[in-house]
């Protein structure tokens, strides 16, 4: 069928669920600052991961190679997303899978949930999944009497807790092996109180915690990595073995996933095979690979289900500074390299997707204005190395000024009155337009210097000002400025200052 | 309208500026000219450093290797593919042999319980082809391999590969590959790196992996 869209635009539906900070960036990362155990923790995790990145993709002579071509493939994905989309479900439903699709997070949580009630059972296995965390579908099930089994280690962690995932690759990544032996021990039934913290010790308790269920579960919940529009493919990428205990043991597979995550072909996953595992966690190759197309007779799940969702992925889409953020395929190298990140952790974004990545797509998908999530885009110093790790060369810095510009937007079409930022601005407008109003200014700073005193910085500016000074001084200001200095030196009115060649407004500033 | 229609619709709205499909550069290696011996080499050198146990024998050598790498087991489970000739030194059960070995055969008609897999010590299996630059090895379902369970239950998984079906990097696997058929893509034994990003071997999966390469 025709991509052309031939009808009404539509206004953006956006995503709903745990996509939202709940309160302001800089007042959680403050919060989040004052945890010293949770910044030692980060800090050896991402500075590890860090070094393995960067060490095995110096090994590879075409890794620049295959980022600009895992970087076009997904740019002609979304243009041609409703193409593929038809032609993934025809080859999957021809094989023997079956195909919903879902608005928003509470209609994909209602399909799995009324999956599940099919089959009688009131207990599921869990593949760890972004997009499942996205909705709240463990809750969802829990308010409908079906409990959800975590089976990442990661996530049974987070999960026996009762704490909230922190990093899209490693959501324990706030824990360090003492804090996990203890929550081990205070959770978990018939572990020995000899445990000790050695992190095999402690995925070996993992393993038997776990192991009956694997092979008596009959339904279990998955995402995907990735899906193959020219063959109906699923592909779901893992270390532990849990994912390939629960794609193969159940007898029901109920997999959600965003429209975003397809590929056109099977010969595309040849390059997100290759960029996918080294960004993440810094492996030549994971541990485990599990492909599936519908059913396969005799082998695995007979009972397989795919949940297209939505949930604000579109309007996303529509945006199309944007719609780049849809590329991303969950590596969590942008947060691993974060300065950010590194220090407030994931919790304080609010959303399901921390770091930079989810400092732009938590707000595309939800809108700027929902919530809190217009702090999101202002939690960066800009610096780039989320931009320079991506394996699909997603530009986040620029979609974060990007996004700082709508919500300046979207506050300017609410607020009656200027703001102060407004009037700063326009201010700033009148100063730098001529060099006699900026020289009028300088002659103000002996009074900064005043100000500064004997300590020579300021602590504390006033209004908004004050965000500024909150976590750095300025220092005093020179008692003259550059231009006062040359006039004096070179005894102007004549002299033009270097560089200027005595016309235009920059002349006037050579007098004083 | 159906979800279906409705989320159709709005992808369609959101690309009204109608954005490029663009060119896919391919220019990474899609093809390698590395010898056969030196594709052995780097797999093996891969494997290893996924702490997988890695022997190299000539094909005449593997029935004799692998009943010694057998010897301390009591049960296996072998897909229904699996070349005979490969078991043909094992001491079987009922032959009187001392240290004698149970051989459970896996067929799409006569599947083994999860019970009984979990019962047995190992899992012998054959393999589809491997990729020697990334240390992956791919099973796709076939006689040889058998069903994805099977691979998956035991505890120790012996994989024997031919290694005529090396290969240096993964497109040239994956041309080899069916991609519908159910695959599972092995790179060293079950792993985690959820604790303070460390690797550690040995979760959910096969906790051994033994890699049989024959020349």
């Amino acid at each position: 069928m025709s991509n052309t869209f031939l009808g009404m635009p539509t206004l953006p539906v956006f995503g709903r669920g745990n996509l939202n900070a709940t309160e302001p960036f800089p007042q959680a990362a403050h919060r989040e600052l004052g945890n010293a155990q949770l910044r030692a923790n980060l800090g050896h995790a991402t500075h590890t991961i860090r070094d393995k990145r960067l060490k095995v993709v110096a090994e590879l002579p075409d890794w620049e190679d295959m980022r600009d071509a895992g970087s076009a493939i997904k740019n002609a994905t979304m243009a041609q997303l409703p193409a593929l989309l038809e032609q993934f479900e025809a080859n999957f439903t021809a094989r023997g899978g079956t195909i919903h699709w879902a608005r928003d997070a509470q209609e994909a949580n209602e399909i799995a949930t009324a999956l599940i009630r099919e089959t009688g059972e009131t207990e599921v296995v869990k593949v760890k999944s972004m997009a499942t965390q996205e909705i709240g579908l463990n809750e969802y099930l829990e308010g409908q009497g079906i409990s959800a089994l975590e089976t990442d280690l990661a996530e049974l962690i987070v999960q026996l807790d009762h704490d909230k995932p922190s990093h899209i690759l490693v959501p324990a990544i706030h824990k360090n092996r003492s804090q996990i032996r203890e929550i081990f021990l205070r959770e978990m039934e018939d572990v020995d109180p000899a445990l000790g913290n050695e992190p095999a010790r402690l995925a070996e308790t993992a393993r038997r915690h776990l192991r009956k269920k694997f092979l008596s579960a009959k339904v279990a919940v998955s995402g995907a990595n990735f899906g193959l529009a020219d063959t109906g493919t699923l592909a779901v990428v893992e270390s532990e073995g849990n994912g390939r205990m629960c794609l193969t043991l159940p007898e029901t597979l109920i997999t959600v996933m965003g429209i975003e995550k397809l590929l056109p072909s099977w010969s595309d996953l040849e390059v997100f095979m290759q960029l996918l595992p080294r960004s993440s966690t810094g492996e030549r190759m994971n541990p485990y690979t599990s492909l599936w197309t519908g059913t396969t007779p005799g082998d695995g799940p007979q009972n397989v289900h795919l949940v297209l969702l939505d949930n604000g992925r579109t309007a996303a889409l529509a945006d199309e500074m944007g719609r780049t953020a849809l590329n991303c395929i969950r590596c969590s190298a942008c947060m691993n390299v974060c300065p950010v990140y590194e220090r407030t952790g994931g919790h304080a974004y609010g959303s399901t997707y921390p770091g930079p990545i989810g400092a732009i797509l938590s707000p595309l998908m939800t809108g700027i204005k929902s919530e809190e999530n217009n702090s999101l885009p202002y939690a960066s110093s800009l610096c780039g190395a989320c931009f320079d790790a991506c394996p699909v060369k997603i530009n986040i810095p620029e979609i974060l000024v990007h996004l700082r510009g709508e919500d300046v937007d979207s506050k300017r079409a609410k607020a009656k009155v200027p703001t102060q930022t407004d009037l700063l601005m326009k201010g700033a407008e009148w100063a730098f337009s001529a060099g006699s109003r900026l020289n009028l200014l300088e002659k103000g700073l002996p009074a900064g210097r005043l100000a500064a005193g004997r300590a020579k910085v300021i602590k504390k500016l006033p209004g908004i000002g004050g965000k500024w000074t909150q976590s750095r001084d300025i220092p005093a200001p020179p008692s003259q400025s550059f231009r006062q200095w040359w006039a004096k030196e070179h005894g102007a009115p004549n002299a033009a200052a270097p560089g200027t060649t005595g016309e235009g407004t920059i002349s006037e500033g050579g007098r004083p | 309208m159906s979800a279906r229609e409705e989320i159709l619709d709005r992808i369609k709205s959101a690309l009204r500026d109608s954005p490029a499909v663009p060119q896919i550069p391919r220019n990474y290696r899609r093809e390698t000219d590395k010898t056969a011996e030196q594709r052995l080499g780097q797999l093996v050198d891969r494997l290893e450093d996924y702490k997988a146990n890695v022997f190299v024998v000539p094909a005449a050598g593997a029935p004799a290797r692998l009943a010694e790498l057998l010897a301390g087991c009591a049960s296996i489970v072998v897909p229904h593919g699996l070349d005979p000739q490969l078991l043909s030194a094992l001491p079987r059960t009922g032959t009187g042999d001392a240290g004698t070995l149970a051989v459970a055969v896996d067929s799409p008609e006569r599947p083994l319980t999860v019970a009984a897999l979990d019962a047995v010590d190992a899992v012998v299996t054959g393999a589809a082809v491997a990729v020697s630059e990334t240390g992956t090895i791919m099973l796709d379902g076939g006689p040889s391999q058998g069903r994805r369970i099977i691979s998956l239950v035991p505890d120790r998984h012996v994989c024997v590969l031919r290694a005529a079906d090396i290969v240096e990097v993964l497109p040239e696997a994956m041309a080899r590959l069916e991609a519908t058929a159910p695959q599972t893509w092995i790179s060293g034994p079950s792993a985690t790196s959820d604790i303070e990003l460390e690797r550690v071997e040995g979760v959910h999966g096969p906790r051994t992996l033994d890699v049989l390469i024959l020349t």
